[in-house]
């Protein structure tokens, strides 16, 4: 039976498990170490306060650590410097703040690239800039596998094209996408490059420089991580053509009643009091996750979602979507509507999701209305999925 | 408690459910009472009669007789079938001032089924009753 090591270091694991639960969805969001419990209630108890402000010590103190943070994504991410990182309240504000940041350089007739699998905060931003800005929103086709097809995608990416935002790992399909390729062609053409690593950092340790993007967004929470905080990388050249689009607190340099200055990057951008604890919190999961066996986690992880494929795939009747790299499978089942399914999983305690998965679009393109989604971390065990194969047995046999 | 006054649908779906044991059981039933439904013609299962804050889709229709309430309701989801028909099971004749007070939470709990109105739950009961106070209102 495979056991994870890791398991124990996540306390919601054993509680969820006296209760009968198992968890599935943590493409959703992630359960928390108790590194990162220890942390934020450290930071509680030793006293709050604001940071880049006062002089007092428990400010000098916070500030410290919430800088430290930065330090330590800059490194986890092999950025060139820290003021590279951003701190947002999620990646979906992040990849707004991007939309909102570039819109002076989108003149009508522009191009804007996606792909048909984007997330809807992938999606969205790119789509309502487009609208604002009379340009076009190019959606890039994927293959049957569910990755973006190169071919189609050289076709469609040309000398309008300014902004190139992809997916590093789709939420939906768990296909990892052939960005080494990808972003060069959006690069031949003076586009911006974003990629979406809200999934993908999960999954695999990323190096945005050796990526060659310009933008890198992440979520906190999908990585073990405290709720309410985004990470935005931009290389230092990239963030310089942004315009700042938050304004208030000490993002400012200047401020008189008729006009301001601001800060350049990452203060510029980070307007209001940022999620402090949160951060902090960020910093002690890096860490954590910086002390663990790499290639045993990865082993494992690749170990799980073989278990999760294979049994899926000897079952009769059911349909992946797509041909799922990692991390996660979406499937449907002939002749059962998935919210049969995911209402008698729920039943017996299996924690999946079912529905549309934040992706519409791509949902309506597989010609399918929703399907499930079981999505491992590195704390599921054998048992786990144990427990969901007799659960999809039982509930079939009831459906069918 | 208003025992007197529940149809008598509402009763045998008190009897039925509050006997089940274990989720299999209670499964089963709802997709039996499924079946129970008075089927909708294609036509009626329009956009115009599509109950929005559903993840599946869910028709609603409702017309009024002597000041009494009556709806027929589909879905393309069988459970959620069977949770529309022990919903329509306890509100089916109502008039408006008693579809408006109706406590739907009570009635689910009773047959064992509070957690499918569980806010985070997408199945759309909510919706439902949403949907049948704002046409009762009309």
């Amino acid at each position: 039976m495979l056991s994870s090591p890791w398991r124990s270091d996540f306390p919601a694991l054993a509680v969820m498990e006296a209760q009968g639960e198992v968890y599935l969805d943590s493409a959703a969001t992630a359960q928390k170490p108790q590194a990162l419990i220890s942390a934020l209630t450290g930071y509680y108890t030793s006293g709050a306060a604001n940071v880049h402000r006062a002089q007092h010590a428990s400010a000098e103190r916070a500030t410290r650590a919430f800088e430290g943070t930065r330090t330590k994504l800059a490194s986890w991410l092999n950025a060139a410097e820290p003021t590279e990182i951003i701190f947002t309240r999620g990646a979906t504000e992040a990849l707004n703040l991007l939309a909102y940041g570039m819109e002076a350089h989108i003149d009508a007739g522009d191009e804007i690239a996606i792909t048909a699998l984007e997330h809807h905060a992938n999606l969205l931003p790119w789509q309502q800039l487009a609208q604002r800005r009379n340009a076009h929103l190019v959606v890039l086709p994927l293959d049957k596998a569910g990755h973006i097809d190169l071919e189609a995608a050289t076709q469609l990416i040309g000398p309008r094209t300014r902004v190139l935002a992809a997916s590093q790992l789709s939420n939906v399909l768990g296909t990892q996408q052939p960005l080494h390729r990808l972003l060069p062609l959006a690069k031949a053409q003076g586009a911006l490059t974003v990629v979406d690593g809200a999934q993908g950092i999960v999954h695999q340790r990323t190096d945005v420089r050796s990526l060659g993007c310009d933008f890198y967004v992440l979520s906190s929470h999908k990585l073990y991580g405290p709720e309410g905080v985004g990470v935005l990388y931009g290389r230092r050249e990239a963030l310089a053509r942004l315009r700042h689009w938050q304004f208030g607190g000490e993002m400012v340099q200047l401020a008189e009643f008729q006009h301001a200055q601001f800060r350049p990057a990452p203060l510029g951008f980070e307007a209001g009091t940022p999620p402090i604890a949160g951060v902090i919190g960020l910093g002690a999961v890096l860490d954590y996750l910086g002390g663990l066996d790499q290639a045993a986690l990865a082993a494992h992880e690749h170990r799980l979602h073989r278990m999760l494929v294979d049994g899926l795939a000897m079952r009769d009747g059911i349909r992946l979507l797509g041909r799922p790299d990692c991390a996660l499978a979406s499937f449907t089942v002939e002749g059962v509507h998935p919210a049969d399914l995911s209402h008698l999983l729920t039943e017996q305690g299996v924690a999946v999701r079912s529905g549309t998965h934040c992706a519409m679009p791509l949902m309506g393109r597989l010609g399918v209305s929703g399907a499930i989604r079981a999505s491992l971390a590195f704390y599921n065990d054998g048992a786990d999925l144990e427990v969901f194969f007799c659960a999809l047995d039982r509930a079939l046999e009831l459906l069918r | 408690m208003n025992e007197p006054t529940l149809p008598p649908a509402a009763r045998e779906a008190i009897d039925a459910f509050t006997g089940a044991a274990g989720w299999e059981q209670r499964a089963r039933l709802l997709m039996q009472w499924g079946e129970r439904l008075e089927p909708l013609a294609d036509s009626e299962r329009s956009d115009e009669n599509r109950v929005r804050g559903c993840e599946s889709q869910v028709w609603l229709i409702a017309s009024e007789h002597d000041s009494r309430w009556h709806f027929r309701a589909d879905s393309e989801a069988r459970l959620l079938r069977g949770l529309l028909a022990v919903l329509l099971a306890r509100v089916d004749g109502l008039d408006a001032q008693a579809l408006r007070t109706v406590d739907v939470a009570e009635w689910f709990n009773r047959l064992g089924l509070g957690r499918q109105l569980s806010p985070s739950r997408a199945n759309g009961i909510n919706a439902v009753l949403s949907r049948m106070q704002a046409l009762a209102a009309r």
